[in-house]
């Protein structure tokens, strides 16, 4: 980030000078949304186009474009230029890292304990497990972006291999949800193994755009095979989780009965709850152990340098390979999480926005920091929930957000990375250094 | 053999489209090594600006259709490459030596806000224009009733994409803004230091990228009467692929792929199937990553180690 | 020149569509001795060693490994990563190539990839904790140290790789690569960017790996006083063929080795040695 800016507008100094910017950004703002707000149309009831004006609202957004450069030009001369000094000085930074050493344990405990303290609240509950299968979602991408440094726009695909995965077998044979959640595992692995053999040779953007390109395939042969999937309605009535064999349900076989306490529908949701956190914990713990494995250094190595990878012996193909069938198994287990807590998917719910969702937790997260993707899933989704009931202005506002995130801070929350072996002391090395890999 | 012909005109039309998209990425990948993912939803906001001017016109009581179409691709050449700048300004710009994930995810944003911002404005309805230029030329009648058709529009948008290939052909390889456009893409350090406006030359992509989005948008809204605030999604991944198969950074190479796109999803909904058009368009980009990375009329890539 | 050869080079040619960058080039290289490969730029040196060490495909001609054993591979028709892990010939950089983002120590264990991967049972055993693995890992770390004492950078094991300063970078690459434990040691101009100290303690270095350890070495390199100091052979290359090869002072006195670096010709060069004798 200290490579020379070509940037040579000067900061406004003076008022005239600030004023002059508002101006032209209003202007600018007024030519941008003349149409597109000034005038709404609409297909009327004989399929006729009609339109009418909206000036006002064209005016206040105006007049928002005006006082926002105002305050923005304000705030970059109170701060001083962009990009000449952090914005987070490294004394901070340091104590952002102590902060983080107990922050981790504390989150963990808080997340043991919310379905007790929270055990009447039922969207909050809801809202934990989404959370949840977001931060699961966002570590297991991370095995594939953050460590190799591949860049994998597809990786909804996987979420719905495994999502389809269970639903199919549980409706169609009647398999439980716990031999069906390793088949989907496997079966997104399989997947991963099966796009990445021929992809894996190319670089950068080409990756993300097959891997896209990939997603958006599945998702329409999920589409269009009616036979097998249902189409656009997607699959119904599939099973719900059971406690190894028992049921949790109203029924004389059901926990409830069996332990002899009265039955509530929480108790499924409470299950649901520790069932995700145990998936999300355990592709932690297997990051984590993979990171200190040969195979998770060769992984970062190949994120730093794959040619020098090549030149020390290093398979780059089967490494990249691992990792993207490693992201991608986790991918599935999520998938399946996801089908049996909604009893009903579609292809609906494995858009691109899903894949964009996911890895925008990653980035922000700050590649490859397992606390950083965790926090970012919280900040991310908790944020989306603001905004239900405004669905249309969600995702306008995440794609602000996405934009925004990426000026202010590209290189995430946590911005350094813990060596995996060490002699004396470990000492974090600054992002800065940390390369993002080509792929 | 009729009903090929036939398919053949439709498939160099949806091509044309396709390769005006894809000259906007292939440049800004070319100058500076991104993917715009938003040019897709440029040109759907392309596509919508010249559906409300039309409005507009046609309510004012306007009916030379020459005159009106000259208006309606002027105002949305216009408005669109103000809005390829304003994303450049907005969202690249900041990003332009950062690590290279960043632009990437920050145009991915955009793409949402772009898409969203037009659902916000415009509505999720599909918005239908009636047929504005009709007519067409009946080439040839087989025995059996099948008639090969080329509608005035189809006409329309082939000479619009060739007069606009001339005169871009002729910017880049004949002004001072081409030479600097192709210094940038060699080397922008080395071209800032003789002297290029960097900043200058790559705002300039973006707006002509924009303006080519716009015309495409237009040409789309022409030809299939509609536009709809999710159309930029699907034609923009088909145009990068179009970019990719022609050789991403080539000119000509986009409208080649362009053209190849166009035919190769006009014969499969044809010959095979409707429903995996796209699933058709997708696995051809895999496929040509794959095997020619460089594309038809890419440089080869030599690794430096 | 007579002894044992590990590495022989045998007619190689490669062309880069019309370019024809190296053109018939034999020579050898002997076992435990240091070979060095000179000429002027563009010479077609860097070429060479892609070609050995697996990174370019050879237009022509064959690459010949003789490990101590008297295993020969041909290396021509191995490609890529297998050339460091089944011939076992490592190489560094001209332009550095560490993994910046990782420490020095993690550098060095990245290394012995190979070796540690079977000892974790390729993850299984290792993501399960079994002691096996454990002790192999202990050796890993203990060969890395050693390695970094050699290379006087022990003190430093914890840092980032991409903090060192550039002379302490060239030789942790040089660690790196002999913590493959390889057969064959190329060398892409090591001296390159290095004080008249680094230079020397570079000639040490280099001298104790064959020395003590035995390990062949090539090596391209501009320094003189590198390449005359401890080459035991040297082979001059200029426009991609071989002008002239033998001892640091059969090679000094060669009137073609040094028209081709003043880039005059015969005659002249033998004026300018003359009158410099």
């Amino acid at each position: 980030m200290t490579a020379p800016s070509t940037h040579t507008t000067k900061p406004a100094t003076g008022i005239a000078a600030l004023l002059k910017t508002a101006v032209i950004n209003a202007l600018i703002a007024l030519v941008l949304f003349s149409l597109m707000v000034g005038i709404r149309t609409e297909a009327g009831s004989d399929g006729q186009l009609t339109y009418w004006t909206r000036f006002g609202e064209l005016a206040s957004l105006v007049a928002a474009v005006f006082g926002g450069s105002i305050v923005i030009e304000l705030l970059r001369q109170w701060i001083g230029p962009a990009g000449t000094e952090r914005l987070v000085p490294p004394a901070l930074q340091k104590g952002v890292s102590l902060v983080g050493r107990y922050l981790a344990p504390a989150l963990l405990i808080f997340t043991l304990l919310v379905p007790v303290i929270f055990y009447n609240q039922r969207y909050i509950l809801d809202l934990a497990i989404l959370v949840l299968t977001y931060v699961m979602l966002g570590w297991g991408l991370n095995v594939v972006v953050g460590l190799a440094g591949l860049l994998d726009l597809g990786y909804v695909a996987f979420y719905a291999v495994g999502a389809y995965s269970y639903a199919l077998l549980a409706t169609n044979f009647g398999w439980s949800f716990w031999i069906c959640l390793p088949l989907a595992g496997i079966l997104a692995a399989f997947w991963g193994v099966l796009l990445g053999f021929p992809v894996l040779r190319l670089r950068g953007d080409y990756l993300a755009i097959v891997t896209l390109a990939f997603g958006e395939i599945i998702r329409l042969v999920l589409i269009n095979w009616q036979d097998l999937t249902g189409g656009p309605n997607g699959v119904s009535g599939i099973p719900r989780p059971t406690l190894f064999g028992i049921p949790l349900d109203r029924s004389d076989d059901g926990l409830a009965a069996k332990l002899g306490i009265e039955y509530s529908a929480t108790h499924r949701i409470v299950f649901l709850f520790y069932l995700i956190l145990a998936l999300a914990l355990l592709t932690n713990w297997a990051t984590i152990r993979l990171r200190r494995l040969p195979i998770g250094r060769a992984w970062e190595a190949l994120r730093e340098d794959e040619v020098a990878c090549r030149a020390l012996g290093i398979n780059t193909t089967t490494t990249k390979l691992t990792a993207f069938a490693t992201g991608a198994m986790f991918g599935g287990f999520a998938g399946a999480f996801f089908a049996t807590r909604q009893g009903f998917i579609s292809p609906e719910s494995f858009t691109f926005q899903e894949s964009a969702l996911v890895l925008a937790i990653v980035v922000l997260g700050g590649m490859g920091s397992q606390l950083g993707v965790a926090l970012a899933a919280l900040a991310m989704i908790g944020g989306f929930e603001l905004f239900r009931g405004l669905e249309t202005y969600r995702m306008l506002v995440f794609g602000w957000a996405m934009v925004l995130i990426m000026i202010w801070r590209p290189r995430g929350l946590v911005g350094h990375r813990a060596p995996t072996v060490y002699l004396k002391k470990a000492q974090a090395i600054s992002s800065d250094l940390v390369k993002e890999g080509h792929g | 053999m009729d009903y090929f012909a036939q398919q053949l005109i439709n498939g160099l039309v949806l091509g044309s489209i396709y390769g005006l998209i894809a000259i906007g990425y292939t440049m800004v990948y070319g100058i500076v090594g991104m993917i715009n993912f938003a040019h897709g939803d440029v040109f759907m906001i392309g596509g919508f600006i010249a559906l409300i001017t039309f409005l507009i016109l046609i309510s004012l009581g306007l009916t030379a259709i020459p005159l009106i179409l000259l208006v309606v691709l002027l105002v949305s050449m216009a408005i669109t490459a103000l809005y390829g700048w304003t994303i450049e300004r907005i969202a690249y710009r900041p990003l332009r030596h950062s690590f290279r994930l960043a632009p990437m995810l920050s145009a991915i944003g955009m793409s949402f806000v772009l898409t969203n911002y037009s659902q916000v404005a415009q509505g999720a309805r599909v918005k239908p224009i009636p047929p504005f230029i009709t007519g067409g030329h009946t080439l040839h009648e087989s025995p059996d009733g099948f008639v090969i058709q080329l509608s005035n529009i189809q006409i329309m948008v082939v000479i619009t994409t060739i007069v606009l290939l001339a005169i871009f052909t002729w910017l880049v390889s004949s002004t001072r803004l081409g030479r600097d456009m192709r210094a940038c893409e060699q080397d922008q350090t080395m071209a800032a230091l003789l002297g290029v406006n960097v900043d200058r030359t790559i705002s300039m992509t973006f707006v002509i990228g924009a303006a080519l989005a716009a015309v495409a948008g237009l040409m789309y809204l022409l030809y299939y009467g509609l536009v709809d605030f999710f159309m930029g999604f699907v034609a923009g991944i088909k145009a990068f692929t179009a970019a990719v198969l022609g050789g991403i950074g080539s000119l000509p190479g986009a409208m080649l792929g362009g053209l190849a796109i166009g035919l190769i999803e006009t014969f499969w909904s044809a010959y095979f199937s409707v429903e995996y058009k796209d699933v058709a368009a997708f696995s051809i980009l895999i496929v040509v990553l794959i095997f020619m990375p460089t594309g038809l009329l890419g440089r080869p890539e030599v690794e430096k180690v | 020149m007579s002894g044992d050869k590990i590495l022989s080079v045998d007619r190689l040619t490669m062309r880069f569509g019309g370019i024809v960058a190296v053109q018939d080039l034999s020579f050898a290289a002997e076992r435990k001795k240091i070979t060095a490969l000179i000429g002027p730029n563009g010479a077609g040196k860097t070429t060479v060693f892609n070609c050995i060490t697996g990174f370019y495909k050879p237009t022509g001609g064959a690459i010949r490994l003789t490990h101590d054993d008297g295993k020969e591979i041909a290396l021509q028709r191995l490609n890529d990563f297998r050339i460091a892990k089944q011939a076992k010939v490592a190489r560094t950089f001209q332009n550095i190539r560490l993994f910046p983002g990782m420490t020095v120590l993690e550098n060095l264990m990245v290394a012995q990839h190979n070796m540690l991967m079977r000892a974790s049972g390729f993850t299984l055993l290792g993501l399960v904790g079994a002691p096996a693995y454990r002790d192999a890992e202990k050796r890993a770390i203990d060969l890395a140290s050693d390695w970094l004492k050699r290379v006087n950078l022990l003190d430093r094991a914890d840092d980032a790789a991409g903090n060192l300063a550039y002379g302490d970078q060239r030789r942790l690459e040089i660690a790196r690569a002999m913590c493959t434990v390889p057969a064959l040691l190329c060398l892409d101009e090591p001296a390159a960017g290095l004080n008249a100290r680094e230079s020397a303690a570079l000639n040490e270095l280099l001298l104790s790996i064959r020395n003590d350890l035995g390990t062949s070495i090539l090596l391209i390199e501009h320094d003189m006083s590198v390449v005359m100091e401890i080459s035991d052979h040297i082979v001059v290359m200029d426009h991609g063929v071989k002008i002239a090869q033998g001892t640091p002072r059969e090679v000094r006195d060669d009137p073609k080795v040094i028209a081709a670096y003043l880039g005059t010709d015969e005659e002249e060069a033998v004026a300018v040695m003359e009158s410099g004798s």
